[in-house]
């Protein structure tokens, strides 16, 4: 009943605030949007409320400025947008990469390109999330495929980034974002809250510099009393910039490895009905939902479907999905693009099992029956 | 032996500087320390944010917290420094490229909004960085490489635009005035609110060479010449004015302030809860 | 065994349908059970087509979308012949009766009742047309019950105007007796 307060009925939108804020969000620096404009809105109501800051910024390449600025200042941030705003943050985005701000970016996916179809929902931004901003750097992207989902990925999308002190974004959709769903909040002492590590109080403190094996070095607020420089030029562990070829190198190399020697902690992913499928929808987001309902309808007509749901979206589940490619007849790819996500499972699988692909871009989802009955088609 | 301001403000690792033989950027930078100087504040409460461009380089010389942040964002991301930890002194120091056309949003924004940051504009009238191309503030009819049969764009007159914008506190100095800029930089600082300094500079090495305006003496002293102090030009019937720029301060005044107001809000949420 | 009831509410934007839609997905998760409340909507804030949502089931809901619905509720005549053809052949159909139903339509159930005019010459206020039509709804399928409905409105509209709703409840439930 209404009376347990923690049940209720809630919008995907309201549940990224709500993960946010548990998750220690004390900064949202953004610009209004469809389908995201809710999280500004719910964050504007409730920052100020916990002592937090929210601004409304000119552009979106000021809000997520502003979200950096206030993460270099010590406090927890956050940028929300759709499509057109994510193009808009990709400069800054490739900056909090190199400079290696913490830094959460809400992507609620609509349909594009351009302007494109504001108040459809797509699944299009995928590999602008990995390869938008220029350069090689790395990225974590999250996709949430119910409301409660969302709550939980927003969560780690804050852990990850205090812990890696990198970008991570969210890539959720106008469906998940919008819709209603029945959530169970969970006690605020039963989330584990992951913060920055501050450096000690020594006069030597280097921002870019790591002991030994680390691969993420402490960072310091502004006004701590270090008085360090931060760019987005290629620099050294002192933090100053730096030409050298050999530096790049290293730099570049700690940047990647933070997040290929950590895949363990940061991959995770949704298997259903998998011990003896045959054909595996591979799916993400709201589609997975679609995916999911299909396998049900699939193994009542007694075909052995199964699902694999990428929860983290970049870096790609690929350890998971070569052992699936061995053992299944064929991967069917759903997503509300014209092929992304299948790119990088063909490029995984190598031919060791059939691989196709549903994909719709028109501001249509993908319902259960089309992906069923393209299941059957491809068997 | 480097002057006492060097050692206490600077990161004498970091120098020699980047900038040309002639260049007034030096002049500038020097004047934000000794503004720094002169109020006495605490220099790990001081946070120094550039973009990009030569004038963009200086906060990695000054020893602050400073942030070398993406091509015209200084201000949007000092917006976000100073509202997250209203306690530092936020200071911006730009070029004309960098806070007037690609930054030009941001500069308008901060103003209206009245935040509590102080901006130096290093203004060198052309793109030093890429080579010599025309700026938002390079004047009609002059040269730059991408402007080859002359420029047809208006300049901008930056103090004047971010206190049409809202900036409380506007002012212009010279690379020759030195004295003089450093008062109106520590006026700004002071000034509870947005305040603007445009510093103007010298390039010689693209602006003069390209324009024919001589040495780098020669153009400092095209600045002496030329600059009249806007309380002087006040009182001078208009031909003696006339082809000339103002120095000095163009408005000092006092609004609300951004991050004042934001805590207000604050307090009035968390009374209410 | 799945119980699953899938309602598709449809007028124009501005008539309170999405907050409809909400409050029944509401009253059915106070009752225990699972609901999930989506929408489209154009790009008008007034007017347009509008459209929610509401999926109401004792088991996980997968898909989130309505394709056919159980229950439809068409409050204009231009969302009736817009989404006249998405009602499951043995669903209802509650229209206002100023709308001109197709002759064609499938349903097993048509029920034309005055939820616009009483909404505006019965209670006085035309903005209640989406409760009186809650009261309709429920009263004819039954998916929730009267207190939780109560108690979901109560909770979603505006303070001082209790009272007004619970009125338009109970005209709506008169409307189908």
């Amino acid at each position: 009943m209404m009376s347990n307060k923690k049940v209720r009925l809630m919008q995907g939108n309201e549940a990224c605030v709500e993960g946010a804020l548990a998750a220690g969000m004390r900064f949202y620096g953004g610009y209004p949007i469809t389908p995201s404009t809710e999280i500004a809105e719910i964050s504007a109501e409730k920052l100020p409320r916990v002592g937090g800051k929210f601004i409304q910024m000119e552009d979106e390449i000021a809000g997520i400025a502003a979200a950096i600025g206030g993460s270099l200042a010590g406090l927890k941030a956050m940028t929300a947008t759709s499509g057109p705003g994510f193009s808009l943050k990709q400069e800054n985005l490739g900056y909090a990469a190199i400079a290696e701000i913490p830094l959460v970016v809400v992507n609620v996916q609509r349909g594009g390109p351009s302007t494109g179809l504001p108040t459809a929902p797509a699944q299009g931004d995928v590999m602008q999330a990995k390869w938008g901003t220029h350069g090689d750097h790395p990225i974590i992207a999250l996709s949430p495929s119910s409301v409660r989902e969302t709550f939980d990925v927003t969560v780690r999308a804050f852990n990850l980034a205090e812990k890696y002190r990198t970008p991570v974004v969210i890539l959720t959709d106008e469906v998940v974002g919008h819709m209603r769903e029945k959530i169970e909040i969970p006690d605020v002492n039963d989330i584990e809250i992951i913060d920055r590590v501050k450096p000690s109080d020594d006069d030597n403190y280097l921002p870019y510099g790591v002991t030994g094996d680390e691969l993420v070095p402490p960072m310091a607020a502004f006004g701590d009393g270090h008085r360090f420089h931060v760019t987005g030029l290629m620099h050294d562990e002192t933090g100053f910039p730096s030409n050298s070829s050999e530096n790049a190198e290293k730099v570049l190399d700690r940047l990647m490895n933070k997040i290929n020697k950590n895949l363990d902690d940061i991959i995770e992913y949704e298997e259903y009905m998998l011990d003896d499928a045959q054909i595996v929808i591979l799916s993400y987001g709201s589609t997975a939902r679609s995916a999911k309902s299909a396998v049900k309808q699939l193994r009542e007509q007694g075909i052995n479907a199964g699902m694999f749901r990428p929860i983290t979206i970049w870096p790609f589940p690929e350890e998971q999905v070569r052992k699936l490619s061995e053992k299944v007849k064929s991967i069917l790819v759903a997503e509300m693009n014209l092929g992304q996500v299948v790119l990088e499972v063909e490029r995984i699988v190598k031919g060791k099992c059939e691989i196709n692909h549903i994909g719709k871009a028109n501001g249509e989802v993908i319902t259960p029956e089309e992906i069923a009955s393209k299941a059957k088609e491809v068997l | 032996m480097t002057s006492k301001l060097i050692q206490k403000y600077f990161r004498e690792d970091k120098l020699p500087h980047i900038w040309c033989p002639g260049c007034g950027h030096g002049i500038l930078m020097r004047a934000v320390a000794a503004a720094i100087d002169n109020l006495g504040l605490d220099k790990d409460k001081v946070c120094i944010v550039s973009g990009i461009g030569c004038s963009s380089r200086a906060p990695g010389y000054m020893d602050f917290n400073t942030l070398h942040t993406t091509h015209g964002r200084a201000l949007a991301f000092a917006t976000g420094v100073k509202l997250a930890n209203p306690e530092l002194e936020v200071i911006v120091i730009t070029g004309d490229g960098d806070c007037a056309a690609i930054g030009g949003n941001h500069l308008i924004h901060a103003a209206r909004r009245n935040i509590n940051i102080t901006t130096i504009v290093f203004n060198n009238n052309i793109y030093g960085m890429t080579g010599g191309q025309y700026s938002p503030t390079t004047p009609t009819n002059e040269f730059g490489t991408t402007a080859p049969y002359g420029n047809i764009d208006k300049p901008f007159n930056i103090p004047e635009l971010a206190g049409a914008a809202g900036a409380t506190y506007t002012a212009r100095g010279t690379a020759y005035h030195a004295k003089q800029l450093i008062k109106l930089i520590e006026n700004g600082i002071k000034n509870k609110g947005f305040s603007l300094i445009e510093g103007i500079s010298v390039c010689p090495t693209y602006y003069g060479r390209k324009n024919k305006k001589g040495s780098a003496v020669n153009m400092m002293n095209w600045l002496k010449d030329n600059a009249i102090d806007v309380k002087i030009a006040a009182k001078l019937p208009e031909e003696k004015v006339e082809g000339k720029f103002l120095i000095g301060e163009f408005k000092n005044t006092t609004e609300p302030e951004y991050t004042d107001e934001y805590m207000k809000i604050i307090e009035r949420c968390q009374k209410e809860r | 065994m799945l119980k699953q009831t899938e309602i598709r509410l449809t007028g124009s934007g501005g008539q309170g349908l999405i907050l409809g839609g909400i409050i029944l997905a509401e009253a059915a998760i106070m009752e225990g059970n699972n609901a999930v409340q989506s929408q489209s909507y154009g790009p008008e804030a007034r007017g347009g087509a509008s459209k929610a949502e509401v999926i109401i089931s004792n088991k996980e809901i997968d898909f989130p979308k309505v394709v056919k619905a159980d229950i439809m509720l068409s409050l204009t005549q231009v969302a009736l012949d817009k989404y006249a053809d998405t009602i499951k052949e043995d669903g209802i159909l509650v229209v206002d009766s100023s709308l001109d139903v197709p002759s064609d339509l499938k349903a097993k159930k048509v029920v034309s009742i005055p939820i616009l005019n009483t909404a505006k010459e019965v209670i006085g206020k035309s903005m209640v047309a989406n409760i009186v039509a809650l009261g309709a709804i429920r009263q004819l399928s039954d998916i929730v019950s009267k207190e939780s409905l109560e108690e979901a409105v109560l909770s979603r509209v505006p303070k001082g105007t209790e009272e007004l709703n619970k009125r338009a409840l109970q005209e709506g439930y008169n409307l189908v007796k």
